[in-house]
């Protein structure tokens, strides 16, 4: 029998590659291939043809120069990823993208990046760093283990909900203590680690959605998540 | 102005050094000590040099390619002052310079070679303008001190900015590069590498991008030409010279070519190349560095890793077949606490032999990194003293490696030196 294909889209892995996020598209991929389907990855750079057939896209953060690369493109794909967004294709956006997935990024120098709405959120640039080991909770997925590292701080609008609350760190900004955004099934975040090796149930979260969506149903296959559970239970001890 | 330090602040900055030792470890406390009383010490000091000071700053190779520099500049004649300790931050320059001046303040050496972190190198060339600075790389490394990479390479742009006469710069980094277009009163002299190794040198922006031709490079004027084995042959001043290396590892031997650059920079028309060949042929790695050990008659290798291209490089340089390794990963604040960067380091040239053992407090990080490249693991232990006897027992007739972050490997330094001879780093 052949096996059922699930297709993953990592959105500009040349630019925007540099915190260790790509661990979330081997873990995408990986858990696909023990759950049994077979997962074909497409890399998206800039200046790329935007492929039609999408079940899950991911996308990373960068350097602020890496936003401004890409920015342009992104501005043109924004109308297909958005449509995406719209047929409830499950997405996770970590940091820089996470912010370039909402409204706008104002640069602390005051120059604006126009985001492309999928988000209803904005960010501004601080000159504070919100830096270190945090922890989250999600109602859905229980406690959110990452680490976070930005300058940029991000408010929600009124059609976004928030993706957590934060319980150790600082989140989305030093204020109203929330962290990330959530639009239909696609996910906004500030946290790498990178973030969906130690949170397998957002990672199952991803790769259920679409499977479903595509096949209807999900193999019940079960992966040993006993180290994922240790490194959670170091990481939420360790000091900030 | 002539400078007169203190002689009291020196006899109790130098009797803190002592009780610091006897404590073991900690060697940029009396640093501190002195810093805090006189805050002009390193620069009154240093000052007095008649050939001035060099500074050696980057992400990755600071410490093996600082011990190159000063065995090339004192194979030449050279009295040389260091920070030996691998300490790089000012107080451990201070803390250095206590165990060497006399008691007047006065330093007998003709130049200072220092490796500088490069957040601490800032603020130390603002008191002390370097003739020469070295600026290696810029790497994924502890960002979450640093902040982002484009701003630690901005770092690096201050420090050959400050620098008075030459500028040596990593030709294959490209951040690393582009400093030259802002320098306008400084030489600039460059290093790198033949495009056949290039490939070897993937920067973190290559990482997960197709990899960049770079075809147009300007001149250099070292070039590490071929390396393998453990000989080198390197391009100098148009003509190519052999030799064989203690070094092992390609990072470290890329470094010799910047270390051979700097040399030739700060001494002019005195090189002898001849002088430079021998002394790179006998230098060896610095501590945890590809440093080789013996434990119970087996060899046993330390190799660092700090950060993913460092990683990648050392998995890479060192076959592991017929080798048992451990990796041992601390998330102490010398160390990062960010652990995203094992995740942009391919683990798979390690699936065939497995890994014996994985340590430190964030061992189930890096077990959980394994689990997903599909890499066996014996046992997992984050105590690190516990990890290495199970590692040593259950390997007793193989040769062993272990890659381990600054701190676990410091304790196991401290472990080692129990059983078996480990140079003293003071």
């Amino acid at each position: 029998m052949t096996k059922q294909i699930i297709t993953v889209l990592q959105l500009y892995p040349k630019d925007m590659n540099i915190y260790g996020d790509y661990g979330n598209l081997l873990v995408i991929q990986r858990r696909l291939e023990w759950y049994g389907y077979d997962p074909k990855v497409i890399h998206y750079n800039v200046g790329d043809v935007f492929p039609s057939d999408v079940d899950i896209v991911i996308g990373g953060g960068g350097q602020d120069s890496g936003q401004e690369v890409i920015h342009t493109d992104l501005i043109k794909i924004g109308p297909q990823l958005k449509a995406l967004a719209e047929k409830d294709v499950p997405m996770l956006m970590v940091c820089g993208l996470y912010q370039l997935f909402g409204n706008f990024f104002k640069t602390l120098g005051g120059k604006t990046l126009t985001g492309i709405g999928v988000l209803d959120v904005e960010t501004h640039g601080t000159h504070e760093r919100l830096i270190g080991n945090i922890v989250t909770n999600n109602e859905e997925f229980g406690d959110i283990i990452g680490y976070e590292n930005h300058s940029g701080q991000t408010f929600l609008g009124k059609n976004a909900e928030p993706f957590a609350t934060v319980i150790k760190g600082a989140g989305n900004n030093a204020k109203d203590g929330y962290e990330g955004a959530r639009y239909k099934n696609v996910i906004g975040t500030y946290l790498h680690g990178s973030i969906l090796p130690k949170n397998p149930k957002l990672a199952d979260f991803l790769i259920h959605t679409a499977v479903t969506k595509k096949y209807g149903d999900f193999s019940t296959d079960i992966v040993d998540d006993l180290l994922a559970d240790l490194a959670r239970e170091t990481a939420s001890d360790r000091p900030r | 102005m002539v400078y007169m330090p203190h002689p009291f602040i020196i006899i109790l900055g130098k009797a803190v050094r002592y009780a610091a030792r006897l404590r073991g470890g900690g060697s940029a406390l009396p640093g501190l000590f002195v810093e805090k009383i006189s805050p002009d010490f390193i620069k009154q000091t240093l000052g007095q040099l008649p050939r001035g000071v060099v500074v050696i700053s980057g992400t990755n190779g600071k410490t093996t390619t600082t011990k190159m520099v000063v065995a090339l500049l004192e194979a030449h004649g050279l009295k040389v002052f260091t920070n030996r300790t691998g300490s790089n931050f000012t107080r451990g320059v201070a803390a250095a310079l206590l165990g060497d001046i006399d008691i007047k303040g006065n330093l007998d050496a003709d130049i200072a070679v220092l490796e500088l972190d490069e957040a601490h190198a800032v603020k130390f060339v603002q008191a002390v303008p370097p003739r020469f600075s070295l600026l290696l790389n810029v790497m994924r490394d502890q960002l979450d001190r640093f902040g982002e990479i484009d701003a630690t390479a901005k770092m690096l742009e201050k420090i050959a900015i400050a620098t008075t006469n030459t500028v040596v710069l990593n030709r294959e980094d490209t951040r690393v590069l582009t400093i030259k277009d802002v320098l306008k009163d400084q030489k600039v002299e460059l290093f790198g590498l033949s495009d056949e190794l290039l490939g070897d040198f993937p920067s973190d922006d290559d990482m997960r991008g197709e990899s960049v031709k770079k075809t147009q490079r300007p001149a250099a004027s070292v070039v590490l030409k071929k390396y393998s084995g453990n000989e080198a042959t390197y391009e100098l001043g148009g003509r190519e010279f052999s030799t064989t290396l203690k070094l092992n590892g390609v990072y470290n031997v890329f470094n010799s070519a910047a270390a051979i650059a700097l040399a030739r920079a700060v001494l002019g028309t005195e090189m002898k190349t001849d002088i430079i060949l021998a002394t790179i042929a006998v230098v060896a790695p610095a501590f945890g560095r590809g440093e080789e050990l013996t434990v119970g008659g087996k060899p046993l290798e330390l190799v660092l890793v700090k950060n993913p291209s460092g990683f990648r490089l050392g998995l890479k340089s060192f076959s592991p077949e017929g080798y048992a390794t451990m990796i041992a990963i601390n998330d102490n604040y010398a160390d990062g606490r960010d652990m995203s960067w094992l995740w942009d380091v391919d683990f798979e040239s390690l699936s065939e032999e497995g890994v014996s053992q994985v340590a430190g407090i964030r061992a189930y990080d890096m077990a959980l990194r394994l689990q997903y490249d599909e890499v066996t693991i014996g046992h997992i232990e984050r105590d690190l003293v516990t990890a290495l006897r199970q590692f040593i027992d259950n390997n007793a007739d193989r040769p062993k490696r272990i890659y381990c972050t600054y701190t676990a490997m410091l304790a196991l330094r401290r472990e080692l030196g129990k059983i078996t001879k480990v140079e003293i780093v003071s």
